[in-house]
């Protein structure tokens, strides 16, 4: 018996092609909506750029799509990643959205949760850059954001400043004992010689630092003493 | 006024000198006793130690606690009432009797000498903590020189997954504060051990102190030239910046809001009693030390009077620039914790940014808690109240190093201003320790129990060196909870007694008509009637009434401290412990000895006397020295002195 298929007819065919594109959207919107492997994102551009901000536009989400393609390659190395495998939904005017990423192979299926978040995660720098915005004003809700390593020092700067200071006193200590040894030394030198024209290094300003060292039960003999008449007023 | 109480004082003629010996001194220049270079220095050695760290930390809190401006009035009437008087009388009798504080007061009366030992006691223990203060400083000041300032953000955790624990829960200001410097313990049995980089910086400001007291005034007194002028540089460079920051108007504005109701409770006077008598350094023997080394015929009424008004105009300026950071702080905290609010809103309500902003903050809250009252409870906004902020009030360490250094993380260039605010409070505190140095080191002098013949280096030295030994129990972990112990207990009540003393010692042991025409010798006029009256009558009563107060609350206090103990449940609030039960034996012993030395040695002398009442009669206290030796030189051919009293 013969039986004779018909085949479907160019107009046939074009209606198919017409209805599968027309459908994707909704479709791709399906999968994005009702997924548990969606990522909600929160752009904050006022809080960034306060009355500079640019505007969140198609060309922005553009971007976005781009940039999350972008990090999916780097992670998973395939260089299959485009732009189509990156759905985007539920805009709202706060600025936030959810995304899904599809396999590159099958555009019905999935990347999972975790695997977005490791690609994420490691090109993070690279997103907020694009958009000139930082952990806190683009945010992945769920994603925790990646700490900033403190700078580690070699030696502790406090370190540093504190052998400054203590060098100085050092130096000041030694400079202040040096002369009191050598004004000593010369006091010394002078009361051996008993003379008359240093009294004023004799009677010092310090307490018991020169006197004291001449060991003399009687005090350094000063000649303004000896005639008490010519000076007492009263 | 006729009243003429004066106790009997035999042989005082002979252990001061007369006015003849003081103006021969005056026109030989003959004395051993170091001297001031010019005027200058000593106004500012005197400002320093009157200016301390008390009028920067101490005073604003007390102004802002007590209804603002009205509290000028107590302090401003008790500082004219109280803090004048006592400062002239010590320097007047320093000036006179020209010794440190153990002479004067063993030549007013030998039974008296009790009082110039408890004071120099005292100066030792407050020289000991306050210098570690001074250590705290330093080490932040060390610290100041990175940016990011370390306390600005918290560490990460060893397993690089976010924050250190105790840091989240609490603030990077907070664990700077107790975890990288102070590194306490949650208790104070806890020893926890010597801290290293602390015992480096108390090293660091022991040595600091000595290179500046090295030879007593003549390099403190080199050194004031900038101590005690750098800080008012430092506070118009604050003021002026503070000014510029937002939210520092309603800072000072919350200061100054005069609040009546508070001149009615007596603890506003108590306080500003006590705010006077502690800020002016009184009883510490530093003040007659320093006073004796004036000329005779120095003015000492018109500086007491300058001093005075000096340290209350910078207790208030200094108020002025503390609370206007104050302010800002204040302000940048409600300003965070509304922008979260916000924040949170926005996020919940998926509404366009700029929706909410501050000024329409309640109204919209309110439509939006009306709608949706569910998923506004689900949030837990906070509420954020400026005035809750701005009362925040501090004073003391938490002032210092959390609220103004978490202040100076906000503005720009924050190395800059952590350095200049680290330099003031340095220089604030050394200028002080300058004063209880002098107070320590004249009396150890003065009391020969040292060998003659040792050098002024050696003296200071020698304090230094048991001072920072001693002070090494505050390097250790528990070390900020002995430090509190001793600032609580240590100084209050033995300095008022002393100042009791001090001011019965002159009116009616040295004889109110003596002191008065020892004034008018001085200065050329006998002191008015303003003067006689709070010498005898008023400030003896202030200080006694302060007294009282202090005794009966101290005793009837529960002895309790607060602790930072990361493992109690309120954490990051401060825990209050009690002190076991062995710190009372300590705090008797701290606030107890110097009282009871007064009478101590006055019994000592006396049992002594009347042993050997046969002595007496020889010259068994000490001549005053150069004019006496003098005399006998000339009297007696030979020379031979029996007492060799070189100063």
């Amino acid at each position: 018996m013969c039986v004779k298929v018909q085949m479907p007819s160019g107009e046939m065919i074009t209606g198919f092609l017409l209805t599968i594109i027309l459908m994707s959207p909704v479709v791709a919107q399906d999968l994005c909506k009702e997924s548990k492997d969606g990522f909600k994102v929160r752009i904050s551009l006022k809080t960034a750029f306060g009355d500079d901000a640019y505007e969140w536009n198609e060309s922005e989400k553009f971007l976005f799509r781009s940039t999350l393609a972008y990090a999916m390659r780097k992670k998973t190395g395939e260089d299959t990643y485009n732009i189509e495998n990156i759905l985007v939904c539920n805009d709202t005017k706060r600025v936030s959205f959810i995304f899904v990423v599809t396999l590159p192979a099958d555009p019905t299926q999935l990347i999972p949760k975790e695997e977005v978040e490791r690609a994420v995660r490691q090109s993070k720098h690279r997103i907020n850059n694009a958009f000139l915005l930082s952990d806190m004003t683009l945010e992945f809700v769920g994603v925790p954001p990646t700490l900033a390593v403190p700078i580690q020092y070699n030696t502790p700067p406090w370190l540093i400043v504190f052998g400054v200071v203590i060098g100085i006193v050092a130096v000041g200590i030694v400079a202040l004992l040096m002369s009191t040894v050598s004004k000593r030394r010369r006091a010394k030198a002078k009361d051996a010689g008993f003379d008359e024209d240093e009294d004023d290094e004799g009677i010092v300003k310090e307490n018991g630092t020169a006197l004291s060292g001449l060991n003399k039960k009687d005090g350094v003999y000063n000649p303004g003493f000896s005639n008490d008449e010519r000076f007492t007023k009263l | 006024m006729k009243l003429k109480l004066k106790l009997p004082n035999p042989g005082l003629e002979q252990r001061i000198p007369s006015h003849s010996e003081l103006e021969k001194l005056e026109l030989q220049e003959a004395g051993e006793r170091p001297k001031w270079d010019n005027k200058a220095q000593y106004m500012l050695t005197c400002v320093g130690f009157c200016v301390g760290l008390g009028n920067v930390w101490r005073f604003p809190y007390l102004c802002q606690s007590h209804g603002g401006g009205a509290f000028m009035i107590p302090f401003l009437i008790l500082l004219v009432l109280e803090g004048i008087p006592l400062l002239h009388l010590e320097f007047a009798i320093g000036q006179r009797l020209r010794r440190g504080s153990v002479g004067v007061w063993r030549s007013i009366n030998p039974y008296l000498l009790g009082v110039g030992i408890a004071s120099m006691l005292v100066s030792f223990i407050v020289g000991m903590y306050y210098n570690t203060i001074i250590a705290w400083v330093m080490w932040y000041f060390f610290n100041s020189f990175q940016d990011p300032l370390p306390w600005s953000q918290c560490p990460i955790n060893a397993s690089r997954t976010g924050f250190v624990s105790e840091c989240e829960r609490s603030s990077p200001v907070d664990y700077f504060w107790y975890r990288k410097t102070l590194n306490t313990t949650p208790q104070i049995e806890d020893s926890g051990g010597l801290q290293w980089w602390m015992v480096l910086s108390l090293l660091c400001a022991w040595t600091v102190l000595w290179v500046c007291c090295i030879r007593g005034i003549e390099t403190t007194g080199k050194a004031v030239y900038i101590t005690s002028t750098l800080p008012y540089l430092v506070l118009t460079i604050f003021l002026i910046r503070g000014l510029t920051l937002k939210g520092s108007v309603s800072g000072i504005k919350f200061l100054f809001t005069p609040d009546v109701n508070e001149l009615l409770d007596p603890q506003t006077w108590l306080d500003a009693g006590a705010q006077v008598f502690f800020s002016f350094s009184l009883a510490f023997g530093g003040l007659i030390a320093f006073s004796s080394y004036n000329s005779v015929h120095n003015n000492c009424e018109q500086d007491a009077v300058i001093i005075s008004v000096i340290n209350g105009m910078t207790s208030i300026y200094a108020a002025i620039v503390i609370y206007s950071i104050i302010g800002f702080r204040a302000t940048e905290r409600f300003d965070d914790c509304l922008n979260g609010n916000i924040l949170s809103l926005l996020n919940a309500f998926d509404l366009p940014e700029g929706n909410i902003i501050e000024s329409n903050y309640t109204e919209a809250l309110q439509q939006l808690n009306i709608s949706r009252p569910d998923i506004i409870q689900e949030l837990q906004l906070k509420t954020c109240d400026l005035q809750t902020f701005l009362s925040q009030g501090v004073e003391g360490t938490g002032l210092a190093f959390i609220v103004f250094t978490e202040a100076i993380t906000k503005m720009p260039v924050s190395p800059l201003w952590s350095v200049l605010f680290f330099i003031m409070l340095f220089c604030l505190g050394l200028s002080t320790m300058f004063g209880s140095i002098e107070g320590v080191v004249v009396p150890l002098q003065d009391l020969d129990i040292l060998p003659r013949n040792w050098p002024k280096e050696a003296y200071t030295a020698l304090v230094c060196v048991v001072s920072f030994a001693f002070a090494v129990i505050f390097a250790q972990g528990s070390g900020e909870y002995w430090l509190a112990l001793f600032d609580g207990f240590a100084v209050s009540i033995p300095l008022l007694i002393i100042a009791f003393c001090e001011m019965m010692a002159v009116s009616y042991v040295y004889g109110i008509d003596r002191f008065n025409d020892d004034i008018k010798f001085m200065i050329g006029h006998k002191p008015n009637f303003f003067w006689q009256a709070t010498w005898r009558l008023i400030s003896p009563l202030i200080v006694l009434v302060i007294f009282l107060f202090y005794f009966v609350t101290t005793v009837s206090k529960k002895l309790t401290y607060i602790a930072w103990d990361p493992e109690s449940e309120n954490f990051p609030t401060l825990s209050t412990l009690q002190y076991p039960s062995w710190i009372s034996a300590i705090i008797f012993i701290l606030a107890g000895i110097p009282v009871l030395i007064i009478p101590t040695v006055a019994l000592i002398r006396l049992i002594r006397n009347r042993c050997c009442k046969k002595e007496e009669t020889h010259t068994a206290e000490t001549p005053y020295s150069i004019s006496d030796r003098v005399q006998m030189m000339e009297e007696t051919e030979q020379n031979n002195p029996t007492t060799t009293a070189l100063h």
